[in-house]
């Protein structure tokens, strides 16, 4: 299986509020809250550490939780901020040179807010 | 604000986050507003690295919304530097500029950045008008081609438009120009005295037959019966609420350091020069006096009719001498929205009934003993 990278978009806005993130979309000005766990993958998404290993390293040792069904709920996230232009998804590591501006991505998310 | 805004904010307020700062970098200007409330001149302005290290401190205080204004922001040579740093620091980024500076190639740099929102004034669709009103022949095209530029970055921008005598007719032509122009647009009747408390700028607000019209426009108030309505009395909850986030949620930093509740609201709550953010925000006196007061403790707007729907600046009741009393400006908006004269208005005005007399006494007849 082929790995998965993932980093923080450049052109979003972002705060840390008591654990949990806030994110401006840099697109369209949508805002974001993403819970303690979603949050702890915003914070690793540095583009060179694969999704599986932030999972397996940060998720798994906080949660009681199957590492599989993580991974499948930590990937559909991480492509659901993507396609929201908030987090860059790549199979090969991410670096800035290569990273996706926000206002480029090809998916249309709904408009209003997001949880 | 938004519901999830909202509760953000409500979260912010429970945990005593600042969530939202307003920072003006410089209060230097190249136009000369007839409205505008600053003094000019450089009494001392922050430097770069002041600055840059007030944005580390209040990145580290948590706040989110950073909105950076003046004075004319572009003015500072170091402006991009200042914007590049708060990026880097992730804040979500509103400028507030008259745009006559910014060009194809500033748009894009602003583009880069990744600034939430540019809001620029635009006070009437005629040249005449607006370059009247700013001082500067040329403004208006100036700033509408800055609009197109920043337009064709993708950016979302924002007409601000203050309503004054000298425009007043022309606020439905800057709707139409925002609407051709692909972007939003702000209408505001208040025109704030001068920060040293100088009051003389009022005489440029609009009366109150122009507000009434202004707020039986139902393009603008929506529901113009429902927006006119007396305000049902207020409950225990209304009254225990919090008049305005000022010093709640949202704090103003001068470009000298000065760190007051709001651009609107000048008391002085320390200064970010001498002492860390934070500690501002935590500890000042002034602040804790502002955040102890609730809907309740406001003399007068208590037991005003219009106290769940009034627009009451706290900043500009403390600009007329008290932040607990009412800020007129605001009891003559809800005069010209529901005919009813607020409590303040109704203390101030004199009493009608004999005030003027003649008294007569006709020839031959007798006056009674």
């Amino acid at each position: 299986m082929s790995k998965l990278y993932v980093a923080r978009n450049t052109r979003v806005a972002a705060r840390n509020l008591d654990g949990e993130m806030m994110i401006m979309s840099g697109k369209d000005s949508t805002l974001f809250t993403l819970n303690k766990t979603a949050t702890i993958i915003w914070q690793s998404a540095d583009g060179a550490t694969p999704l599986d290993e932030i999972v397996e390293r940060r998720i798994c040792p906080e949660y009681e939780v199957d590492p599989a069904a993580a991974m499948q709920d930590a990937e559909t996230l991480a492509r659901e901020l993507a396609a929201h232009g908030i987090l860059d998804v790549s199979e090969n590591p991410i670096t800035p040179a290569n990273s996706q501006p926000a206002n480029s991505q090809p998916a249309n998310p709904p408009a209003g807010e997001s949880r | 604000m938004s519901g999830l805004m909202q509760e953000l904010s409500a979260k912010a307020l429970t945990l005593g986050v600042p969530m939202s700062v307003q920072l003006d970098l410089t209060y230097r200007c190249n136009e000369r507003c007839v409205h505008c409330y600053l003094d000019h001149d450089d009494h001392g302005e922050m430097t770069t690295a002041e600055i840059k290290h007030l944005l580390d401190e209040m990145a580290e205080a948590g706040v989110f919304m950073l909105t950076l204004s003046g004075g004319e922001i572009f003015l500072r040579k170091d402006f991009f530097e200042i914007l590049e740093h708060a990026r880097r620091l992730t804040f979500c980024i509103k400028l507030k500029t008259n745009a006559i500076m910014i060009h194809e190639r500033e748009a894009a740099r602003i583009r880069d950045l990744g600034v939430e929102s540019i809001q620029i004034s635009i006070y009437s669709h005629r040249p005449e008008v607006h370059d009247a009103i700013t001082l500067v022949p040329g403004s208006l095209k100036r700033s509408l081609d800055a609009i197109r530029f920043l337009k064709s970055q993708g950016l979302k921008v924002i007409i601000a438009n203050v309503l004054m005598v000298q425009n007043m007719q022309d606020y439905e032509g800057v709707r139409a120009l925002a609407e051709e122009l692909g972007v939003e647009s702000t209408l505001d009747p208040t025109v704030t005295p001068m920060m040293d408390g100088d009051r003389s700028t009022l005489n440029l607000g609009v009366d109150n037959a122009a507000l009434q019209g202004l707020f039986r426009n139902e393009s603008l108030v929506g529901d113009v019966e429902e927006f006119c309505a007396v305000p049902p009395r207020p409950g225990e909850d209304e009254l225990q609420s919090l008049p305005c986030s000022a010093g709640h949620t949202a704090c103003y930093v001068s470009p000298y350091g000065d760190f007051y509740p709001c651009v609107q609201f000048p008391l002085t709550c320390g200064n970010v020069r001498q002492q860390r953010f934070v500690d501002i925000w935590r500890n000042s006196e002034q602040l804790k006096e502002v955040r102890s007061i609730r809907v309740k403790d406001l003399s007068g707007c208590s037991q005003c009719t219009h106290v769940t729907n009034c627009t009451r600046c706290p900043g500009l009741a403390y600009m007329e001498g008290n932040m607990r009393g009412p800020s007129t400006q605001d009891c003559e908006k809800s005069y010209a929205r529901t005919g009813i004269p607020s409590v303040n208005l109704q203390s101030k005005k004199p009493s009608v009934k004999n005030l003027i007399q003649i008294r007569m006494q006709p020839a031959g007849v007798a006056v009674p003993a």
